[in-house]
């Protein structure tokens, strides 16, 4: 990889300098000088400079798909647990139709669970195939077998593209299966595109911590493989379609597997809580001033039929636990409501719930970022503001 | 343990005004995940015995994250560092680290933590494991055992918890849970000023040279912009119970209530 300024065209203008969001460029005598050390290789620069001035040179992936037009149709990883379909598999059926009717190819899902009616399911909620390998033992996700299963699947049937959830699950084999076909993965997706001219799917999530969004292509490997966050698209709805020809069983007996992994015992969580498939979300952050003020959070959670969630610096604080973060280490939620009472607004709590429907936000401060993405900038004391709408709700 | 060196991105802020990213004065630290990887890897040695050694991937400057990690306990550090790993994916990535890891065999456990604080991919843990062809355990939140070649752990599910078995050599992510991480002692920074680390270039590696770097990499960064976040609300003030009422009013009237 290489990155060049050609000082013949730079200006020493300076905008390449503030688009770097690695500190890796500085004005010497007036010429943009890059500390290959600091610098990602990004393109920020390229892209910000009006002269043309600076040239990044990739080496070409050396061994890609030699026939990139034998890998055909977009496959959606079904994740199920204990033989229940999850969310994030209909998320991804209704983001890979709009995909494939620009691909002219095949929405399919790929199932490995119990028999059963979750492919039927799948083909209620748009798949045009599933493939599926069905077997008892398959109930529970386990390391091994699903990345040897999953790996056969994708030789064997070649889709050109393969999205998973960015869930456990996903997280855990879905870079192995990424990895054993040498092929590329981006992880945690937020936007998926087709790009009109090279067909190629564009994979956008956010890096940086947040504070940036990259858009990453895999042009030479197959499949195009991307996981994508829960919670960021809306699932596709149920159609009464079920034509059962289109499920092709694949049998476990023909798969070669190696299970090195044992699992022994499944212990359930010790909170009850499922911030993903809230409706409405009630968060509470630093400026609760106590732990105390997740009490009245609780509340107006519970008035509203809600669950509580936090910001990452509560948590830090010891004042609630993790399983309650929203954010970009914490959970993905889309609810209709979400309301953010004493939270600031930084970037990585944003990353975690600015596509919810309506955002109501609480705070003293009428320059906290937070309310740059509200709906309702509501400035004020939550110990106040909230006790009053508690008492509205309750009429 | 494999440790990366990142910018602390809870320090960086946006300019409201031209919505660029301020990076003056971002420093750069040991990804925050690493510590409870590192601390679970010293506690599996102060209780099976061994060597503990860490590693990162990076430009030369990342030799100082290497020796906050020495200062810690750490036997032995070395640092990939070579132009040639410029623009690797994490697949090249997670090559590159097995190269490595085959190089200081027999290795039994390798720990990474979750994801960095800076990518945030999470995928460097399992693709080395692939790359070694050695098992994977993820989301590790506390080590129960290893008898006789074989490691116990629990692991974070969504909703669940597991505990699973299986044998090593292995690779493993840990998350927040494991451990809480230790401070470094006083006689270990100053031994660990000291400390020699190794620095490991492509040529010392045994691996193929097409999949190092950019070349080594099937996905590549075309564009990087900084979101926009900012939406036109509506801002309410006044009297609480005023406020109160028109926020009521305004979810009635949207339908969401």
């Amino acid at each position: 990889m290489k990155i060049t300024v050609d000082k013949g065209k730079c200006t020493g203008c300076s905008l390449c300098v503030k688009a770097c969001p690695f500190n890796a460029i500085k004005l010497e005598n007036e010429l943009a000088v890059i500390d290959l050390d600091l610098c990602n290789y990004c393109g920020a620069c390229v892209e910000e400079c009006p002269s043309e001035a600076i040239v990044v040179e990739r080496d070409a992936p050396a061994e890609g798909v030699k026939d990139l037009s034998s890998y055909q149709d977009l496959w959606v990883f079904a994740e199920q647990r204990a033989g229940k379909l999850a969310h994030v598999s209909f998320e991804l059926l209704n983001e890979g139709r709009k995909l494939v009717s620009s691909l002219g190819q095949k929405l399919c899902a790929v199932y490995i669970g119990p028999p059963g009616g979750n492919t039927e399911e799948l083909l209620r909620r748009g798949a045009e195939k599933v493939y599926a390998v069905l077997d008892d033992s398959l109930l529970h996700f386990q390391d091994d077998i699903f990345t040897d299963i999953l790996v056969y699947l994708v030789r064997r049937y070649k889709p050109a593209i393969l999205l998973a959830g960015a869930t456990c699950i996903g997280r855990s084999f879905i870079p192995r299966t990424a990895a054993r076909l040498r092929t590329g993965l981006t992880a945690d997706c937020t936007g998926l595109e087709i790009d009109p001219e090279t067909k190629l799917l564009k994979q956008t999530r956010p890096t940086f911590g947040g504070n940036l969004m990259a858009t990453i292509l895999c042009e030479k490997h197959r499949p195009q493989m991307s996981t994508v966050r829960p919670r960021i698209f809306d699932e596709a709805p149920a159609t009464s379609v079920v034509d059962k020809s289109r499920v092709t069983e694949i049998s476990l007996s023909e798969i070669r597997f190696n299970n090195r992994l044992n699992l022994l015992e499944m212990i359930p969580g010790t909170e009850e809580i499922d911030l993903t498939d809230a409706d409405i979300i009630v968060s509470g952050g630093r400026g609760l001033g106590k732990p105390e003020g997740f009490a009245l959070i609780k509340e107006l959670a519970d008035a509203l039929g809600g669950v509580v969630g936090s910001s990452r610096a509560a948590v830090d604080a010891g004042w609630i636990s993790y399983a309650h973060q929203v954010g970009q280490t914490g959970k993905t939620v889309k609810p209709k409501i979400y309301i953010a009472c004493g939270i600031s607004g930084a970037i990585q709590h944003l990353a975690g719930m600015s596509t919810s429907d309506v955002i109501v936000a609480i705070n003293k401060d009428s320059a906290a970022p937070i309310f740059g993405s509200a709906n309702y900038s509501l400035v004020g004391d939550l110990y106040e503001i909230i006790p009053a709408l508690l008492k509205i709700i309750r009429g | 343990m494999c440790i990366k060196q990142v910018p602390d991105t809870m320090e960086v802020r946006i300019d409201p005004e031209t919505n660029r990213i301020i990076r003056e004065g971002v420093p750069s630290i040991v990804n925050p995940h690493d510590f409870y990887a590192m601390e679970a890897g010293l506690r599996l040695k102060e209780k099976y015995g061994g060597t503990a050694l860490v590693c990162s991937m990076g430009p030369p400057q990342a030799e100082s994250a290497l020796r906050e990690a020495l200062s810690l306990g750490f036997d032995q550090a070395f640092l990939l560092s070579d132009r040639g790993f410029a623009g690797s994916d994490t697949l090249a990535t997670s090559y590159t680290l097995s190269c490595l890891v085959r190089k200081l065999m027999p290795v039994d456990i390798v720990i990474c933590g979750r994801e960095a604080m800076d990518g945030s991919t999470g995928q460097v843990g399992p693709e080395l494991s692939e790359n070694l062809g050695w098992p994977f355990f993820s989301g590790v939140s506390e080590i129960k055992e290893i008898v006789n070649s074989r490691l116990k752990v629990r692991r974070i599910m969504e909703d669940h918890y597991e505990e699973i078995e299986g044998p090593i050599p292995a690779v493993m992510t840990v998350v927040k849970e494991i451990a809480e991480p230790r401070l470094p002692s006083l006689r270990n920074i100053l031994k660990a000023k000291k400390a020699e680390i190794t620095l490991i270039n492509k040529g010392e590696l045994d691996g193929e040279d097409l999949r190092f770097g950019s070349s080594g990499s099937p996905t590549w960064v075309v564009k990087v912009w900084t979101p926009e976040v900012h939406k036109k609300g509506m801002v309410l003030e006044g009297e609480p119970i005023e406020i109160a009422q028109k926020l009521y009013q305004e979810l009635k009237r949207q339908n969401v209530l």
